[in-house]
This record gives C-alpha cells, structure tokens and sequence, in this order.
C-alpha cells in the first residue's frame, strides 16, 4: 500500500510541475491560478489549452503504456515482453504515416490520429486472424512479429517513395514521438480508448497471477485463457493505438516500468499492473518535463528521451539480472 | 462418494488415437494410482478428464463450469512452472484462487489452508523464500503444496515425486494417504511402482491407450503385466514391512 501511495503522490508533484514549466515565464503561483480560475487574458489560454493536455496526455499515455506492459510481460511470463510485441505500434504509425504523406494529416486536424487508429485496427484483426482465437501465446509473438515487420516495411517503402522531401521529414519527426502541441481534441480522442482497454487489461491481474504456475494449472483453476488472450490483445490494442495516435512512437516505457517496479510488489503479475500504470505515468512526465528542460529551444522528442534514458536503464537491469541468476 | 466418473473417454491426436474407451471412477478415500509406460497415456488421460483436451466421451469433471471444478478438483501438471520470483508462501496462496470471487482479498480461512498446506509439506523454514531460488525437489514440494492448498474433494498430481529424495517420496505418498483418510480423493500418475505398490488403494494400469487393469495394487501388479506393460521383471513378495516391489532386469 505505501508503494500504492508513493507512487500516486509521485505522479501528482510530477502532473504539478509539467503545469507550471514551459516555455512561457509564468511563476507556478500564477499559472495555477490562472488554470481554474479563468482570467480571460493569456495564461489562461496557454495553461487550459497548451500545458494541460500534453499533462493529461503524459498521465494517460505514460500509465497505458505501463499497464499495457505489464500486462504483456505476465502474459507471455517474460520480462522482455513489450506492449509493442503485437505489431499494434507499428500498424499505428503506418495509418499515420500515410496520412502525413498523402495531405490528409494537413487537411485535417483529426485526419492524423484517426488514420493511426484505423492502421492499429486493421494490425488487431490480422493479428487475431493470424493467431486465432484459441492458439498459445508462441502464435500471438509470431504474428506480432510479422506484423511488426510488415508495418515496418511499408512505412519505410512511403518514405523511400516519397517525391516530397517536407512530407518525408515530417514524418521522420512524427515517428520520434512527441506531446508538443497537442489540443483537448487529442486528450478526448484518446482518453475512452485508454480508459476502456486500461479497464480490460487491469481486471486480468487475478488470471495473470494465477499464469505464473503455467497453462495447465491455470486453466485447471478456472482462468479462461482464451478470454484473458483476447482481453490482452483488444486492451493492449486500444492502448497503444490511441496513444501512438496522438503522440507518436514512445517506446520503452512499457518494457523499462515493470522490469524497474518487479521487486517492489513481490513479483506478483496481478500487483505489478496497478504498480505500473503509476510508474509509467510518472516515468513519462519526467521525460516530458525533461525535453522541455534540457533543450528548451531544439525540440528534443519525447521518444528519443524515452529511449536514450531507457536503453541504458535497461541494460542496468538485465546485467543485474545476469549477476543475480 | 463417487468424485469423479468417466465413462467411453477417448482421445485422438493428429489422427491418431491416443486413448480409447476409458471408464473409471474414483470415490472418496481412494489413492488410485495411475500406472503405465512412457506415452502410455497418463498425462493425456489425466487432462482430458479435466476438460483441458478435447474428447469425446464423458467425464464428470469437464462437464463442471471452470469455476465449480477449480473448487472440487485441484490439478498438478507434470511441467513445473513457477513463472515469476514470488515467495513460497505467496505461490501457495495462488491456489485459493478458485475459491476467490473478483476483487476478493485471502479471509482467515484462505489463510489458514495455506498455513495447512505449508506445514503438510514441511516448507515452514522457506515461508518468505524466493520459490524461484530453491532447489528442483523443493520447487515440487511448494507446488504440491500448492495443490493442497486448494483443498479439493478431489486431487489430480501428474508424477507429483518425480525428482524429490527418498524421504520426501514417502512423505508427500503419505499426506495423499491421510487426504483420502479424511474423505477425500487422489489420482497421482507415478513411474515408481514400489511406491504405487505400498502408497496407493488402488492401481490403473495404462496400456497403449487402453485400460488394461483396474484394482488393489497387488492384483493389477502380475509378473505377466509387468512383462507386457512395461517389458521388465520384478521381485514383488508380501514383507513383515508391507507390500515390496523391485524391477530387476529388462525383458526382449
């Protein structure tokens, strides 16, 4: 429960302070105000309509994908698992990427994030189709892995096509991930998506609990795995779709926060979700309120921060897991 | 009490049939074991009375909804996964999850099982111990606690002392034999007919699929079957000590 706590009050302080650093000198007094009060003047504006979604969004974003995650690893029972496994991430900024180079992303303000979503539903139903329903978890990694690889190839054959050299560096910019200027549009968009697959993936702890004595036992104990497979793959789905969607390709979130918080909940799958919607919320704030503080004026991206802090902490960990077994 | 009834199961695999025509049941107070040589069937015959393999023929067990037979049957597969570094108190408590309804915390009573189950196998000392970290044979002592832990009518061990030393052998025979004392039954595969001579009421024997014997110990455990069964001889002779069983060579 003290971890429960920490973990909240963490995000809470890390959720207060991305409102009051940015860009515009406001002392955090008056910005806050400024936010529930409504002045009519500037500050208002940049706090309701600038800083409070790219918050909303680090909050939603950061614990999806923890949770996501988590749920991944106690699934497949491996720590290296990644919520980005099923191809759902890739399929994601395929949909984008079409739209940024066809026009539409520019047409439209919504044309990008929904052709995001429309590119991760059609990645969910291949992979269901290729997996089936009932098949092990070894069927659900090699579609995921297909997938993954297919998506992949096709973002890059737009790329390698593209007669437009602005189109392509925008979407190069596009995949490195990013909350800047992102409007209440976008937290509407993603919020029901997030909350609804958080909701389906955050039921399974009892079933993922029960995964760690394996297929058999746990079937045997009433755990219906087809049920809990398809809850895995819609929820992680509609996680990582809606958030590649509105801020792009942010990666090692979901692969760094459970590994980091394992030891915290006694390594108990169905612990570790609640554990990791926390950490990853929090992780992500930091790493937002961390590009806007290192190069204020380069526009360092969300998901190359995400990744040069990841990696490293990743490695840490599985060289202390190497020393440990 | 009849906790378990099969009647006409049959199994087939990629075409090939893997059991046929299996009819049995286990009451209350049995200790049957399930005998047979490798890919005789005992795996697969003990899953599909669990429902966890499609068949054709009826078993009581499969018919249950999942949650009724997690609270009448408890299931020990053969591979032994512990999956995450939890400690041998908290994978015990796993077992109480079909007891559980959603969201439900241990009560004193799921407590007091696992405290049961724990003592029943002597892991007292490794309570707060790593269940990843401990030794082969102790990983199938926390996980046949486990199964206890469930506390079911019925319990269903695929070769549950495979691995564990002499001592442990006789004792986890032996907390079958006081489970079915208080009422209640277990089917247990084993390879170690001394042990399914002395430790069960009551031996099937498997036999490319088929049932080819089904009684007390010493009747279904002939020279004859022995030679057919598993192609070896063996001494078998009543003791002062009990019932003695030693294979002695392998017959061409």
């Amino acid at each position: 429960m003290r971890l429960f706590a920490g973990l909240a009050l963490l995000v809470l302080l890390l959720f207060l302070a991305a409102l009051v650093i940015g860009p515009a000198a406001i002392g955090p007094g008056d910005s806050l105000r400024a936010l529930v009060l409504d002045d009519g003047g500037p500050v208002t504006l940049v706090m309701r309509e600038i800083r409070l979604p790219r918050a909303l969004l680090a909050v939603m974003i950061g614990a999806g994908l923890g949770l996501a995650g988590a749920a991944m690893q106690g699934y497949l029972r491996n720590p290296l698992a990644d919520p980005g496994l099923i191809g759902v991430s890739g399929s994601a900024a395929l949909g984008a990427v079409i739209a940024l180079q066809t026009g539409l992303a520019a047409a439209a303000l919504l044309a990008l994030p929904l052709s995001a979503l429309a590119g991760a539903m059609i990645g969910v139903t291949l992979i269901l189709a290729l997996a089936g329903p009932r098949g092990g978890s070894l069927t659900l990694i090699l579609a995921g892995i297909a997938i993954s690889a297919l998506a992949g190839a096709l973002t890059s054959l737009v790329l390698n096509l593209s007669p437009n050299p602005f189109a392509a560096n925008e979407i190069v910019f596009w995949m490195m991930g990013s909350l800047a200027d992102r409007s209440m549009t976008h937290v509407w968009l993603a919020l029901p998506l997030i909350l609804a697959g958080g909701l389906a993936l955050a039921l399974q702890g009892r079933a993922l609990d029960a995964l760690t004595l394996g297929e058999d036992a746990a079937e045997a104990m009433g755990v219906n795995l087809t049920r809990l497979r398809l809850m895995l793959v819609f929820g992680t789905a509609a996680v990582v779709g809606a958030s590649t969607a509105v801020a792009g390709a942010i990666g090692f979130i979901g692969l760094v926060v459970p590994h980091l918080l394992r030891g915290f909940v006694g390594a108990r799958p169905g612990r570790l979700l609640w554990a990791s919607a926390l950490g990853g919320a929090a992780m992500l704030l930091a790493a937002d309120i961390a590009v806007r503080l290192v190069l204020p004026d380069r526009d360092l991206k969300l998901g190359v921060l995400t990744a040069l802090v990841g990696a490293p902490l990743f490695l840490h960990l599985i060289y202390r897991t190497r020393r440990g077994a | 009490m009849t906790l378990l009834s099969v009647r006409g199961l049959s199994v087939t695999r990629r075409g090939r049939p893997v059991l046929q025509d299996i009819s049995l049941t286990v009451a209350a107070g049995e200790v049957v074991g399930l005998i047979g040589a490798n890919g005789a069937g005992k795996t697969t015959l003990l899953r599909a009375m669990l429902g966890l393999l499609s068949h054709r023929g009826q078993s009581s067990l499969a018919e249950m909804p999942a949650r009724d037979r997690g609270r009448h049957a408890a299931w020990m597969p053969q591979a032994r996964e512990i999956a995450w570094p939890v400690t041998v108190e908290t994978l015990v408590a796993l077992g109480r999850i079909p007891h559980l309804t959603a969201g439900q915390r241990l009560s004193e009573t799921d407590r007091a099982a696992v405290d049961r189950a724990i003592a029943r196998m002597g892991l007292d000392p490794f309570r707060q111990r790593n269940a990843t970290n401990l030794s082969g044979g102790e990983q199938a002592r926390v996980l046949i606690a486990r199964v206890l832990a469930q506390e079911t009518p019925l319990l269903l061990a695929d070769e549950p002392v495979a691995g564990l030393d002499p001592a442990h052998q006789i004792s986890t025979m032996h907390s079958f034999t006081a489970l079915a004392a208080e009422g209640r039954g277990v089917v247990v595969s084993l390879h170690d007919l001394g042990l399914a001579l002395r430790h069960c009421t009551r031996l099937v024997m498997l036999e490319g699929g088929r049932i080819s014997a089904d009684g007390p110990p010493l009747s279904v455990l002939t020279p004859a079957r022995l030679r057919t069964g598993f192609g070896i001889s063996a001494w078998i002779g009543e003791t002062a000590q009990g019932p003695v069983l030693q294979p002695l060579d392998v017959l061409h």
